[in-house]
């Protein structure tokens, strides 16, 4: 198991690693530093004015250089302008060019500057993220058991109609992109020329306080598109744990149908639904993405959005490491609890 | 002109009976599912019919449901006969509207139906209820989209600006019309003034074109690389798997916020994807016929002088813009939607051949054909890739349906397509902004998006459980 875990953790630094150097090298081409010199700069920049720009920054050296400082293991740019002032990339605002580190990356913890937003960026990933959790721990209380129960119902008994019937319903909210359900919800629930008026259509005073009025709306627009695939998931498993020897064993002993499916069925048929659920994460922040933007809720979607808008490449790469942290993680998580609840299985 | 009421004439005698059905509808699928909750009760055995719940809740529901297609028909079929637009309303109108669609429907349901048993997969799918609601719900946007795509269905120009009929309610007379131009704008006007009915019909023809050709084009990156990985396991699996993995786990939206912008096309980084990831069709074919003709030289080297000649003419058309004939043109911004399309959905097909294929590689067919010696590639594309067409054909019809939503996705976000762009996303994204006070632009197009990956979701089902019962 140990090594297991070792060999995991190693793919994962390693893709991890990839990754980075993707979003490094896709936000490092020349047309975007372009764009972000004419938007930090101004518009009517020249050629020449732009590569100056770039040049005084430090973006116009090569990308593994630009990457090793990102990532701390190569010491950071120093430069002398004409005036004698030294400037760097290490060397903050107010700090002296003599006390500033030699190496400032990721590994030394300092995870660079925005230009979007003109803070650190880890200051503002771990805001966004905190405003994001409480949108994810919102959907996964209504997800989770929503879709289990809706699962385990229509899989306790096969081909009924209550079968057909929530299977059906979760076929059409596995349909319906968060955008469309979230256009709908805000058309029948928030419009205020007609519909019911019952909640509200953004939820931007939700980043201070949330309420039922102005969270409901974008918790079911998200839990709604992962509820639908999670219950399909369960009745699939809770189907075929009730055609299993035991189930009928059971039966056949003459034990009252409620006790079987509650004490026989519903344990073994959770284990599947387990990895599902796990591997929703990675799902979850592409519909946090459009829920966050489409409710103007500034979380950790809504700062991807901003950041990739604006070419902001250290917010970028913070954003991406992440949320590639985040998908990896529940990965392993699955695999591991997965082997923890089903003895059947032994990693070797 | 008076405004078009929703339901013109017809209404004050339909609505009530659709009200009534509902209500029936509702309270029979409601005292089903309290019944079948209450009785549990077993009869015997593993395989056992389900327990019945009293009869009468599920007559209900039939017949409410049974009305409401009725009343639903006769709208449809009332717009159609109904004269004037005043007595048709807006649904009789749009009804009149889409008279091909209607027509094409019905001429492939009865030619399906009549000829079902010699059609195999396809004519079992007429068997199963789901199934053929969801064909249907799928072929109606399918035709809607070729239709409307050749100017047919369309009201007005999806782009034309009329004057005065800015966020205009749907049925809205236009004014000074003259005699040859349609009258209203059925289902109103956007905020630039744009017809939404005209604007969802393209809207449909922009996914109808792009959807089905990006997934086939992922299913053949899949293939050709997913079948040797399993087949040959080893370093190559690592690799390629490691690969997959690698773009499964990008966030969807990060990637496309970095692959589909315009600086990036300036780059021409698409244009080298466009270049790698079409090549895989044309391996595929000529791997797939030479595996099988290699025995008979002439054979072989007229099917695969065929693959060639089409797939590099093609080829150097979509991916390199360069066609010599200067027939197949396809403009960057569009390449860059459908190459990075087929690169989010590649990883996902390399991942579910693979396994497929790790499957079916240990049955006896498969080692029947090594003894008798047959090459590796003729054994993966001849003897495994067939036996695994179910949940390959099944998992197509779901994955039109991601695509059509990433395709919403990227329109959602202002991604690609022109800012004019009729499609979908586009529209529901331009729409939302004003959307608690006008809603009418953007619930059409989101309404369609959402009835499209329904269908191809309901097919799917069908497909499966039909593919299932052989």
């Amino acid at each position: 198991m140990g090594l297991f875990i070792l060999r995991r953790v190693w793919v994962m630094i390693l893709t991890a690693l990839c990754l980075t150097f993707i979003v490094f090298f896709l936000t490092n081409l020349y047309p975007n530093l372009e764009k972000l010199a004419k938007t930090q700069g101004n518009m009517r920049m020249s050629d020449a004015e732009v590569s100056r720009w770039l040049a005084d920054r430090g973006y116009d050296r090569n990308l593994f250089v630009k990457y090793g400082e990102w990532l701390g293991v190569v010491p950071g740019y120093v430069v002398e302008d004409d005036g004698g002032t030294v400037r760097g990339r290490c060397i903050g605002e107010g700090t002296r060019p003599e006390a500033a580190p030699r190496f400032c990356g990721v590994l030394q913890g300092d995870w660079g500057w925005s230009t979007r937003f003109r803070a650190p960026v880890a200051e503002i990933v771990a805001t966004r993220l905190g405003l994001t959790a409480w949108l994810m721990l919102a959907v996964m209380c209504v997800m989770v058991p929503g879709a289990l129960l809706i699962g385990v119902l229509a899989g306790m008994r096969e081909g009924s109609k209550l079968d057909r019937t929530l299977s059906t319903a979760s076929i059409m909210t596995t349909a319906t992109p968060e955008y469309v359900s979230g256009v709908i919800f805000i058309a029948v629930f928030a419009s205020s020329a007609v519909g019911l008026k019952w909640f509200k259509g953004t939820a931007t005073s939700a980043m201070e306080n949330i309420t039922w009025e102005n969270f409901t709306l974008p918790v079911l627009t998200i839990a709604l598109y992962g509820m639908g695939y999670i219950a399909r998931m369960t009745r699939a498993s809770m189907a075929e744990v009730m055609t299993a020897q035991y189930i009928r064993t059971a039966r056949l002993k003459g034990a009252r149908f409620r006790t079987i499916v509650l004490r026989h069925a519903l344990r073994n048929a959770l284990i599947a639904p387990f990895t599902v659920i796990m591997l929703q994460f990675p799902w979850l922040l592409n519909g946090v993405v459009i829920v966050e933007t489409l409710f103007n809720y500034k979380g950790f979607g809504w700062t991807l959005v901003e950041a990739a808008g604006n070419n902001d490449i250290e917010l970028l790469l913070g954003v991406s490491v992440v949320s590639v942290f985040v998908v990896l993680v529940t990965q392993l998580i699955s695999d591991i609890g997965y082997v923890y609840l089903n003895p059947r299985i032994r990693v070797t | 002109m008076e405004p078009l009421t929703w339901t013109g004439a017809m209404g004050p005698v339909l609505i009530p009976v659709l009200v009534a059905a509902a209500a029936l509808l509702a309270a029979g699928l409601l005292g089903q599912m309290v019944l079948s909750l209450g009785g549990m009760r077993i009869v015997q055995g593993p395989a056992d019919a389900p327990a019945r719940p009293a009869p009468w809740a599920g007559r209900a529901a039939m017949a409410g449901a049974a009305l409401i297609a009725a009343a639903v028909l006769a709208f449809l079929v009332g717009g159609l006969v109904l004269p004037g637009y005043a007595a048709k309303g807006i649904i009789g109108a749009i009804s009149l509207r889409l008279l091909p669609v209607w027509i094409a429907l019905a001429a492939t349901f009865a030619l399906s139906i009549a000829f079902k048993r010699r059609l195999g997969l396809y004519g079992k799918l007429f068997d199963s209820t789901i199934g053929m609601i969801g064909f249907a719900l799928v072929m109606f946007w399918v035709f809607t989209g070729i239709f409307g795509a050749l100017d047919m269905v369309v009201t007005h120009d999806a782009l034309a600006q009329v004057s005065g009929m800015k966020n205009k309610v749907p049925g809205t007379p236009l004014r000074g019309t003259e005699p040859g131009e349609y009258p209203y704008y059925l289902l109103g006007g956007d905020n630039l003034a744009r017809d939404v009915f005209s604007r969802v019909v393209k809207g449909a023809w922009e996914v109808i074109k792009i959807a089905p050709f990006a997934t086939l084009f992922a299913f053949m990156v899949g293939i050709t690389l997913g079948l040797p990985a399993a087949y040959y396991g080893g370093r190559l699996d690592t690799f390629l798997s490691f690969l997959a993995n690698l773009i499964l786990a990008f966030p969807v939206i990060l990637l496309f916020y970095l692959l589909v912008t315009p600086e990036i096309v300036e780059t021409g980084i698409p244009v080298y994807m466009a270049a790698v990831l079409f090549v895989f069709p044309i391996i595929f074919f000529a791997v797939l016929f030479n595996s099988r003709f290699h025995t008979q030289p002439g054979k072989r080297a007229v099917y695969i002088g065929i693959t060639l000649v089409i797939g590099l003419w093609l080829y150097s058309g979509i991916a390199w813009n360069a066609d010599p004939l200067g027939l197949i043109a396809f403009p960057p911004n569009l390449l860059v939607v459908f190459v990075s399309v087929v690169f989010v959905n590649s990883p996902t097909v390399f991942r579910i051949v693979r396994g497929l294929a790790m499957d079916i590689k240990t049955r006896d067919y498969v080692a029947a054909a090594q003894t008798r010696g047959e090459g590796p590639w003729y054994i993966m594309l001849w003897e495994i890739l067939p036996n695994a067409r179910g949940p390959l054909i099944v998992d197509f019809c779901l994955r039109i349906g991601y695509t059509t939503i990433l395709l919403g996705t990227l329109g959602f976000f202002g991604l690609g397509l022109s800012p004019e762009s009729p499609d979908w996303g586009s529209t529901i994204n331009e729409g939302r902004k004003l959307l608690t006070i006008y809603l009418h632009p953007a619930l059409p197009p989101a309404l369609a998006l959402l009835s499209l990956v329904l269908g191809l979701n309901l097919l799917a089902d069908g497909l499966r459980e039909e593919s299932l019962r052989d």
